[in-house]
């Protein structure tokens, strides 16, 4: 097994990449609210121990398949901050040229093999992943993240079943926020979550996802695993998203309360959690949490300036990247 | 030259490719001992082993899911998917991600692979076992679609497939399998987008896909015999579709057919022939026609399938019409 963080500078890279999360979303939701951006996104908000706690647990060969709620895991797969508000916005300089847009990021030079806007949609792809590292005999391993809402499609039977059988170096990594878009997860999931990776002889762990050390304690684990050919593996984190399941479902107490988001926010906030330890642990002190978040703050308003001044793909752009070997598909 | 049938030449190509490049692979139901019902693949598992020839359960979306992702890191799969019908049933997985990579990652991910499956009715296997399903591919942007007419063109498309870096589907007609034509022993590739002029004439131009092929052959041997001189085109791909010499051949003989085994309505006979009409109706002197498998499922009933698709004595009896300046429904 090897080691999961434990020195004072991994720890403050875990803090600083959680922050760097929420306040790259905090920044995302205000360029919507001022109608800068262009259509919707999904806050990451409240989950940033999961894709931070995962993440650090890999190494940048290591590959991950992302979700619509996707902006934490590419931020915690290693993306900048300029580049990922220029896909935000359209613009060229973005990840995908402006192709993308928030639900498609990638970011491959990372291994994040890109945000998919079909709810379960890349379960497929991160088994495939795995499945070609091993054919190809290579270590590398691939993390699926997908939330409770996606524990109802089909694909992800299959493909379990698949990586089971065939021992792939796969981590399903299920984030359950509690909620399936607008409807509670117990009203969409009968019996235990769990209990289905464990029908497959797939070994399952339920972990706290705001407990950003216990996930990256569990991950470093699976993961040094996995690369041994012990895999695959299923995680359940259970986790809170702050925001509605878009940032334009703002009215929602039809379907659950403010007071249950201001418990969440208040007494289990991953962030205030890791940097109550920090200080307890003499890793930081205030002092040097509040540069830290100053400096993330400044460098991310640095970059949304950045993306609001860059250009737009030129119009020709149109019809390229259609076909790799075509420059313009219409020509 | 030696005559092999189209399943040998799909076998061998198979083979060949799989030799020269070690990421090449074969995944879906019953491919390795059993070669696949149609016995295409017999004999490969025993040189390429179960590594490369990869026996899935029976979950289509799944394992095109895995090919997706496999092909996105480093491999090339070659997916066999039993029937043409269970498309229906990867439609996401094919469309939604495996065709869109490309476009929505701005070019950083590309997906070479390859997806054969087959096509064709009269083999009394009714309403599922049975359609013509190329039109539904060829729909959406970023896939190629080839459709072999003969074994020569099963070979050197299915080469040509396996070494391009965009996703491939190759349709091959099933009542095929065992026709024999002349396949040369040394290696060649058939680029993609490249008509073949199968027989020229001066009269009417016939352009068929897959079996249609020989049908409109046929059908010209007929009108021969009657001092009507047609012309058969096979597009080889219809994606990318080598529109400049259907056109010459529009323009030279002022009469086209367009015959293809997918259903008439809003398919591959109406594209192509909708293109002729912009882009050569002053030369034509007479209405383009389309012939397509009719729209009804395809029936069970002998008496009844055989009625449902395109024969040699259809097609000519519409090109007599043509020549002889009736202009059918046009009026």
């Amino acid at each position: 097994m090897s080691n999961p963080k434990t020195n004072s500078e991994d720890y403050l890279r875990m803090y600083r990449q959680m922050v760097r999360i929420r306040t790259f979303e905090d920044n995302a939701n205000q360029l919507y609210l001022s109608a800068k951006m262009p259509g919707l996104t999904h806050m990451y908000s409240g989950e940033e121990a999961v894709a931070v706690g995962i993440c650090e647990a890999l190494k940048i060969t290591d590959k991950i398949t992302s979700t619509h709620r996707g902006h934490g895991h590419c931020v915690a797969k290693g993306a900048n901050l300029k580049e990922m508000f220029c896909e935000l916005l359209g613009k060229e300089e973005g990840y995908c040229r402006g192709k993308g847009g928030s639900m498609h990021i990638a970011d491959q030079s990372n291994g994040n093999l890109g945000a998919n806007a079909i709810v379960g949609g890349s379960m497929g792809i991160a088994t495939g992943a795995a499945f070609s590292a091993k054919l190809l005999g290579k270590d590398d391993v691939t993390v699926c993240f997908f939330g409770d809402g996606a524990t109802a499609q089909g694909l992800m039977y299959e493909v379990m079943n698949m990586a089971a059988l065939w021992h792939l170096p796969v981590i399903y990594a299920c984030e359950n926020n509690g909620y399936s878009e607008y409807t509670k997860t117990e009203e969409i999931a009968a019996g235990s979550i769990t209990a289905r990776a464990e029908a497959f002889g797939i070994e399952a762990h339920q972990v706290d996802g705001q407990d950003v050390l216990a996930v990256n304690a569990l991950t470093t684990d699976l993961v040094a695993r996995a690369r041994k050919g012990e895999g695959p593996f299923f995680i359940e984190l259970m986790t809170y998203r702050y925001h509605g399941h878009h940032v334009g479902d703002i009215n929602r107490e039809y379907y659950r309360t403010k007071a249950e988001e201001k418990d969440w926010k208040e007494n289990r906030d991953p962030i205030i959690r890791f940097r109550a330890h920090l200080i307890t642990e003499g890793l930081a002190t205030e002092a040097e949490i509040e540069a830290m978040n100053a400096e993330i703050t400044a460098d991310a308003e640095a970059a949304v300036a950045y993306a609001l001044n860059a250009k737009y793909p030129d119009a020709s752009e149109v019809d390229m990247h259609v076909f790799t070997d075509v420059k313009h598909a219409l020509a | 030259m030696r005559e092999i049938t189209l399943s040998q030449a799909v076998n061998e190509a198979l083979a060949e490719e799989m030799r020269r490049d070690e990421t090449v692979f074969i995944i879906g139901e019953d491919v390795a001992e059993a070669g696949t019902p149609f016995k295409v693949l017999s004999g490969l598992v025993e040189e390429f082993g179960t590594a490369r020839v990869v026996d899935t359960p029976i979950a289509e979306p799944g394992f095109m899911g895995i090919a997706v992702g496999a092909a996105m890191t480093g491999t090339r799969p070659v997916v066999d998917l039993m029937f043409g019908d269970f498309i229906f049933l990867i439609m996401d997985q094919l469309c939604n991600q495996a065709a869109k990579t490309h476009y929505m990652s701005g070019g950083k991910l590309n997906v070479p692979l390859v997806l054969r499956t087959n096509m064709g009715a009269t083999r009394r296997s009714a309403a599922q076992h049975s359609q013509s399903l190329h039109a539904l591919v060829a729909h959406i942007p970023g896939l190629k679609v080839a459709m072999p007419s003969s074994a020569y063109e099963a070979k050197g498309l299915m080469k040509t497939a396996i070494r391009d870096n965009n996703p491939v589907v190759i349709f091959e007609d099933k009542r095929m399998y065992n026709d024999k034509a002349p396949v040369p022993e040394e290696e060649y590739l058939i680029p993609f987008g490249v008509a073949n002029i199968k027989r020229t004439g001066t009269d009417i131009t016939l352009i068929g896909t897959s079996s249609m092929v020989q049908v409109c052959e046929k059908a010209a041997e007929i009108l021969a015999l009657e001092g009507i001189s047609a012309e058969v085109i096979d597009p080889r791909t219809i994606v990318p579709l080598d529109e400049a010499t259907l056109l010459a051949s529009a323009r030279k003989t002022s009469r086209v057919i367009v015959v293809d085994e997918g259903h008439q309505s809003y398919g591959v006979t109406g594209e192509i022939a909708s293109r002729i009409n912009e882009k050569a109706f002053y030369y034509l002197d007479a209405p383009v026609l389309r012939m397509g498998a009719m729209d009804v499922p395809i029936p069970f009933s002998p008496a009844l399938e055989d009625i449902t698709v395109p024969t040699p004595e259809g097609v000519a009896a519409k090109a007599r019409m043509l020549v002889a300046g009736e202009m059918i429904d046009a009026a």
